[in-house]
């Protein structure tokens, strides 16, 4: 579970995020779609635990963080933009290395249970330099998975991923939801991420502008234009904010 | 228990890394030698001359190139983002530091067991080995400490090759002066005694700069 409330965070003055409230329910699946700088790594980088919000509150799994990060930080799985892999090393050290950094027992069953998820189990000696960027993907997801995280926390996770690996991805949102696990992605790419969503949230320039279920669209192209709607809609609303303001200053 | 099974992980794969690509040992291996042979050559040093200069040469050879091998410690986290890996996880970010620290210590340990016979062999150095190599090994402890911490705010930052020996620097200054004056007074076979004091900073030197960078690591590494 997702708690936020009136979450703001500043990067020197530009301000990423501004008065964020959101909940997200155990096994819902929910995708965060928006153009580039509008805030979704940014909060997803804070429920993370990888940034500190400037104010606001946020809670995971029920857990208030930053003051609970540690205690948080077991109960997340996150997939940024970089696959956070060792190059040097094979897939199987990868995952034996995070799964002591989580202090899992049974270790090398977990690794072969993540490796057949994400179908990378055939290939845990080969290092990672030596795979595709959709398997460094494939591979980044089982390190997110392997302590059987109750958050899953992913930033744009179809990026270079084929058609085979997207059908993998599919899969572990379904069973994550199948599972009671809150997921929220993030993603420009409607057609594939869609599929597997059952709410989304739009954001524009640090703010949620729309929170629908999925009942709210019908298909990727419903809304692709249910987006550039809003989208139209929240870029008018500001510039009259913005004549107003002129006109009183 | 669990604090110290993470800093084995770490520094498991720390090890593993460095033994794979050799990448920080050969750097600071070749730089070290070329320091040692190129002083050799600008510089004829004979009798009371090396005793008085030596420790100098090898101090500065061993900074050079400890500091070239301190700089990809966590540039290689930042480039690949693996960083961002290990403070997701629930671990003690002083665990990530000591373990950081640890194989630094052993990277530059294994640069000087190759860099200190060839100083001796270069410079014709008759030298105790015995309290010689405890003395290198204690100034290598702050260094190592100190230079993890840096390294890790240096990495951070757009000129990170620059920023590392620009940062650095100042806060080595009491522990290279200690070092050498205390490598001088070994050199020449002094008696403890008058190096004690210089023994005694190098000493406090350690003990507070680990401490300090093991605590003030979480504040670097976090935003």
């Amino acid at each position: 579970m997702i708690e936020t409330l009136g979450l703001e965070k500043t990067y020197g003055v530009r301000q990423a995020l501004k008065n964020t409230t959101l909940t997200i329910e155990a096994g819902q699946v929910v995708v965060l779609a928006g153009p580039n700088g509008a805030g979704k790594s940014t909060l997803l980088k804070i429920l993370a635990t990888l940034a500190r919000p400037t104010r606001g509150r946020v809670a995971v799994n029920r857990i208030e963080i930053p003051d609970g990060a540690m205690k948080a930080r077991a109960t997340i799985g996150y997939v940024g933009h970089q696959t956070l892999l060792y190059d040097e090393l094979s897939i199987y050290e990868n995952l034996r290395y995070y799964g002591r950094l989580y202090a899992l027992g049974g270790l090398d069953a977990r690794i072969l249970e993540v490796s057949r998820q994400v179908g990378i189990d055939k290939r845990l000696d080969d290092t990672i330099r030596t795979l595709s960027r959709g398997y460094q993907q494939r591979v980044a997801l089982a390190r997110a998975l392997l302590h059987n995280p109750r958050v899953l926390l992913f930033d744009e996770p179809w990026t270079g991923l084929d058609q085979n690996s997207s059908i993998v991805l599919t899969g572990l949102f379904e069973k994550a939801r199948g599972d009671g696990a809150t997921v929220l992605f993030s993603s420009h790419e409607f057609e594939r991420s869609l599929v597997a969503a059952d709410r989304a949230l739009i954001m524009r320039n640090g703010r949620i502008i729309y929170d629908g279920a999925r009942s709210e669209w019908t298909d990727a192209a419903g809304f692709a234009q249910l987006y550039a709607g809003r989208l139209a809609q929240a870029a008018e609303q500001a510039d009259k904010r913005g004549g107003t303001a002129k006109k009183k200053a | 228990m669990r604090f110290l099974r993470q800093v084995y992980a770490i520094l498991g794969k720390e090890l593993a890394i460095e033994w794979r690509t050799r990448e920080v040992l050969s750097a600071m291996l070749v730089f070290s030698l070329l320091v040692l042979v190129i002083f050799n050559f600008a510089f004829e040093l004979q009798g009371v001359d090396i005793l008085v200069l030596g420790p100098g040469l090898l101090w500065v050879a061993i900074c050079f190139s400890g500091i070239l091998g301190l700089g990809r410690s966590f540039a290689r986290e930042r480039d690949k983002g693996s960083l961002e890996g290990m403070l997701l996880a629930p671990v003690d970010r002083g665990a990530i530091f000591l373990a950081k620290a640890t194989a630094n210590f052993i990277f530059i340990v294994l640069m000087e067991a190759v860099t200190l016979p060839l100083f001796v062999i270069l410079f014709n150095v008759p030298i105790m080995w015995f309290p010689l190599v405890g003395y290198i090994i204690l100034g290598t402890l702050g260094f190592s400490a100190i230079g993890t911490l840096l390294s890790a705010i240096a990495a951070s930052t757009r000129m990170r090759e620059v920023m590392l020996p620009v940062l650095m620097f100042p806060v080595l200054v009491p522990l290279l002066v200690a070092a050498v004056k205390i490598t001088q007074g070994a050199l020449q076979n002094l008696p403890f005694s008058d190096y004690q004091g210089w023994f005694t900073l190098l000493v406090a030197y350690d003990i507070i700069f680990v401490t300090a960078a093991f605590l003030t690591f979480e504040y670097v590494v976090e935003e």
